[in-house]
C-alpha cells in the first residue's frame, strides 16, 4: 500500500494528519521534539513507544489539547494551532473511556450532536445506528456503570464515531481490556476501520497490537520519532539499536560480533526465532554463520523456548526454538542465515 | 442485611450505644415537653398541666416573626454567596498544579477551624477599618466565610472523583466550555452544591457568636438565635422560647437530614462510571 520507501512525502491532497517540525516542551522537558511526520487519509496509523516518549503528547497535539511550542500542524490541509478542540474534525476514544456516568449510553452517544444542536429525532436515530456498528444495539438505555469494560470501549467508539471524524484519535484503547477481549477488539477495530474508510490514529505501547493492526508504525523514543514504516520494515529492518530492542525482541549484536559474521564493523540486529540449534553431526552449509554457545536460562513458554545463551566473548543471543529439553549450562552450537542479520546505520 | 455470621455487639456496648443516644437527645425532648407546659416562669418537672396557647402566642408575635425572616434572608444569600464562591474556588484548585496550592486549599478551610470569637473579632475590627457601618449585610459577609468552606469542601470532594477526561471528552465532541459545564460537570457536582448549600444554610440560621460581632443594632442585629438568647433573660412567658426552638429544631434538622441522604446516593452512583 505505501510502497518499499516508507519515507516517502505524500502529496497534500492525501495527507490527513501533517506535522511539520513541531515540538511540545513542558518547562525543561522536551516531551514532542522536532517532530515532522506525514500520516495518509484513510491509513490506521500506530504510534508506538515507551510511557514518556512523546506519543500520547503527539495524540493530544491532534485533539487540541496541546498546543505546540513550535512548529506547525495539519489536519485535512488546515492550519490546527489555536483551533480549539470542539472546533476540530477530529475525535478520540480516551483510555478510560471517559463516558459520562450521569447519561445513558444512548445519550453518552447521541451528545456530539446534541451539543451540535441536531434535532433529537435524528440525532437518536444516527446513535441507535452507531450502537448497531459496535454491536451495541438495544443497549441504549442502560449506564455506563452497568457495562463491562469492552462493551464500555465500544460505547466510547460509537460516541467518537457519531459524530462522523475525518480522523478518529484512540489512547491505548485496549490497554484496560483482558487478553482475550484485546485480541477480539483489534480484529474488530481494523476491520471497523477498513470499513468506514477513516484515519485512524492509534497509540499504543504495545508491539504486537501496533504491528498486527497499524498499516504503518511510528516509533517514538525520547519525545522523537526514531523510525516510521510498515509494520514488517520496523520489525525486519529496524533502523536503530532503539527499535530493534523495543519492536519484538531482537538480538543487538556489538560491532566487533557482527565483524566477526562477515559483516561490517557495525550494530546489527537478529531475531531470535531465526536462530537454529545445531544437533552435533549437522554441519554448517554456506551463508550460514555458527557459533558454539553456553546456555545461560531457559525459559519455557508453551508453544516455544526461550534459551538465553552466551557466545563468544560477551555477546549474548537469546533463541526461540521448540522445547529442546536443554538445561543450563549446556553446550550448543547455533546457527544462523547470514541474510537474517540486519546491519543498522550507525549508533543509537 | 446482616448476616448470622457476623459477630453481635456484646450487650455491655449496646447499652453504652443506648445511653450515648439517650444522652444527645433527652435535652432535645425536654424542649418539646416544656413547649406545652402552663407553667410560664421555671422549668417545673413534671409540667403541672398541659396546653397549646405557646403556639398561639408565638402566632402573635411580630418580633419573632421578624427575627424568623431575618434569619431566611441571612442564611439564604449567605448560602448563595457560599455557592458561587466556594464552588468556583473549588473548580480552580482541582484543575490547576501551582506551587503552595495546599496552603490555599487550607486557607480556605481555615474559617471553619478557627472558633467564632477569633473571625468575629477578625471581622468587627476589619469593618470598623474598612469604615463599612454594621448591617444585614455584614452579618452576611461574616457567615460567607465559614459557609464558603462547607460548599468548598463538598465541591472539591466531587471534583476529585471526576475523571478530568471526561471534560476534555466533552470539548472533544464539540461542547464548548459553558456547555460542557452546563452538560457534564454541573450534573455531577449538582448534588454535592444542594448538600453543601444546605448544610451552609443551617449553619447560618443558628449562627449566634460571629452574628454579635457583626451586627448592628435594631431590628436588623436581631436574628433568631439572637433573639433566643435575649429571651432567656427574661422571665416571663418561657415555653415561647421553647415553641420557636422546636421551629428552628424543624428548619435546620430537614436539610441537614436531606443533605446526609443526597451525599449518600450520590457515592452509590458516583463511582459506577469510572
Amino acid at each position: 500500500m505505501f510502497g518499499r520507501d516508507f519515507k516517502m512525502t505524500l502529496s497534500n491532497a492525501t495527507v490527513a494528519v501533517r506535522f511539520q517540525d513541531v515540538s511540545r516542551h513542558f518547562g525543561n522537558v522536551r516531551a514532542v521534539d522536532a517532530v515532522d511526520l506525514d500520516i495518509a487519509r484513510g491509513e490506521f496509523f500506530a504510534m508506538l513507544g515507551p510511557s514518556g516518549s512523546g506519543k500520547t503528547t503527539c495524540l493530544r497535539l491532534i485533539a487540541g489539547f496541546e498546543q505546540p511550542t513550535s512548529g506547525h500542524i495539519e489536519i485535512f490541509g488546515e492550519t490546527a494551532e489555536g483551533v480549539p478542540p470542539y472546533r476540530r474534525a477530529v475525535n478520540t476514544v480516551f483510555q478510560d473511556y471517559a463516558l459520562f456516568p450521569h447519561m445513558n449510553v444512548l445519550d453518552n452517544v447521541a451528545y456530539g450532536l446534541m451539543v451540535k444542536g441536531v434535532d433529537r429525532n435524528q440525532r437518536l436515530a444516527k446513535s441507535e445506528e452507531a450502537l448497531k456498528l459496535v454491536a451495541l444495539a438495544g443497549y441504549g438505555s442502560r449506564k455506563p456503570g452497568q457495562l463491562s469494560g469492552g462493551q464500555r470501549q465500544r460505547v466510547a467508539l460509537a460516541r467518537a464515531l457519531v459524530n462522523e471524524p475525518k480522523v478518529l484519535l484512540l489512547d491505548e484503547p485496549l490497554g484496560a481490556l483482558d487478553l482475550k477481549l484485546r485480541e477480539q477488539m483489534q480484529v474488530e477495530l481494523k476491520s471497523l476501520q477498513r470499513k468506514l474508510g477513516i484515519t485512524f490514529i492509534f497509540v499504543t505501547h504495545d508491539q504486537g497490537e501496533a504491528l498486527s493492526m497499524a498499516d504503518r508504525v511510528a516509533i517514538f523514543n525520547e519525545g522523537r520519532i526514531v523510525q516510521v514504516g510498515r509494520p514488517e520494515d520496523v520489525y525486519e529492518r529496524p533502523q536503530t539499536r532503539f527499535v530493534a530492542d523495543f519492536v519484538g525482541s531482537s538480538n543487538v549484536l556489538s560491532p566487533d560480533f557482527t565483524k566477526a559474521c562477515g559483516l561490517g564493523a557495525n550494530w546489527s540486529s537478529l531475531r531470535p526465532e531465526k536462530i537454529r540449534v545445531l544437533s552435533a553431526k549437522e554441519k554448517a552449509a554456506r551463508d550460514v554463520v555458527s557459533f558454539p554457545a553456553q546456555v545461560t536460562s531457559v525459559h519455557y513458554q508453551g508453544a516455544i523456548t526461550r534459551i538465553n545463551t552466551r557466545v563468544k566473548g560477551d555477546q549474548v543471543l537469546s533463541v526461540s526454538a521448540p522445547a529442546a529439553g536443554l538445561a543450563l549450562g549446556d553446550k550448543l552450537t547455533l546457527a544462523w542465515p547470514r541474510s537474517a542479520m540486519h546491519v543498522m546505520g550507525g549508533e543509537a | 442485611m446482616r448476616s448470622n455470621l457476623e459477630p453481635r455487639a456484646p450487650w455491655g456496648l449496646k447499652l453504652a450505644a443506648l445511653l450515648c443516644v439517650l444522652f444527645l437527645h433527652v435535652p432535645l425532648l425536654l424542649i418539646f415537653l416544656y413547649a406545652f407546659t402552663t407553667e410560664e416562669k421555671s422549668y417545673q418537672f413534671p409540667p403541672p398541666a398541659y396546653t397549646t396557647k405557646w403556639f398561639a402566642v408565638v402566632w402573635e408575635r411580630q418580633d419573632i416573626w421578624d427575627a424568623i425572616w431575618l434569619s431566611v434572608k441571612i442564611a439564604s444569600i449567605a448560602t448563595a454567596v457560599a455557592l458561587v464562591l466556594g464552588t468556583l474556588a473549588a473548580a480552580a484548585l482541582w484543575k490547576s498544579r501551582f506551587i503552595g496550592k495546599d496552603y490555599i486549599s487550607l486557607l480556605f478551610i481555615l474559617p471553619i477551624a478557627l472558633p467564632g470569637i477569633i473571625t468575629g473579632i477578625a471581622l468587627r475590627s476589619a469593618f470598623n477599618v474598612a469604615d463599612i457601618p454594621f448591617s444585614m449585610w455584614t452579618i452576611i459577609l461574616g457567615h460567607a466565610t465559614f459557609c464558603i468552606v462547607v460548599v468548598f469542601n463538598n465541591a472539591l470532594a466531587r471534583f476529585r472523583r471526576l475523571s478530568g477526561s471526561m471534560i476534555e471528552a466533552s470539548m472533544d465532541l464539540g461542547a464548548d466550555g459553558f456547555q460542557t459545564f452546563r452538560y457534564v460537570v454541573l450534573p455531577q457536582i449538582g448534588s454535592a452544591l444542594l448538600a453543601g448549600g444546605m448544610l451552609a444554610f443551617a449553619l447560618s440560621f443558628d449562627e449566634v457568636i460571629v452574628t454579635t460581632f457583626t451586627a448592628g443594632t435594631g431590628v436588623d442585629a436581631k436574628t433568631l438565635p439572637i433573639w433566643m438568647l435575649d429571651e432567656l433573660i427574661r422571665p416571663r412567658q418561657r415555653p415561647v422560647t421553647n415553641v420557636v426552638a422546636i421551629f428552628v429544631m424543624c428548619v435546620t434538622f430537614i436539610p441537614i437530614l436531606a443533605a446526609y441522604y443526597l451525599t449518600r446516593d450520590a457515592e452509590h452512583t458516583a463511582g459506577a462510571g469510572k
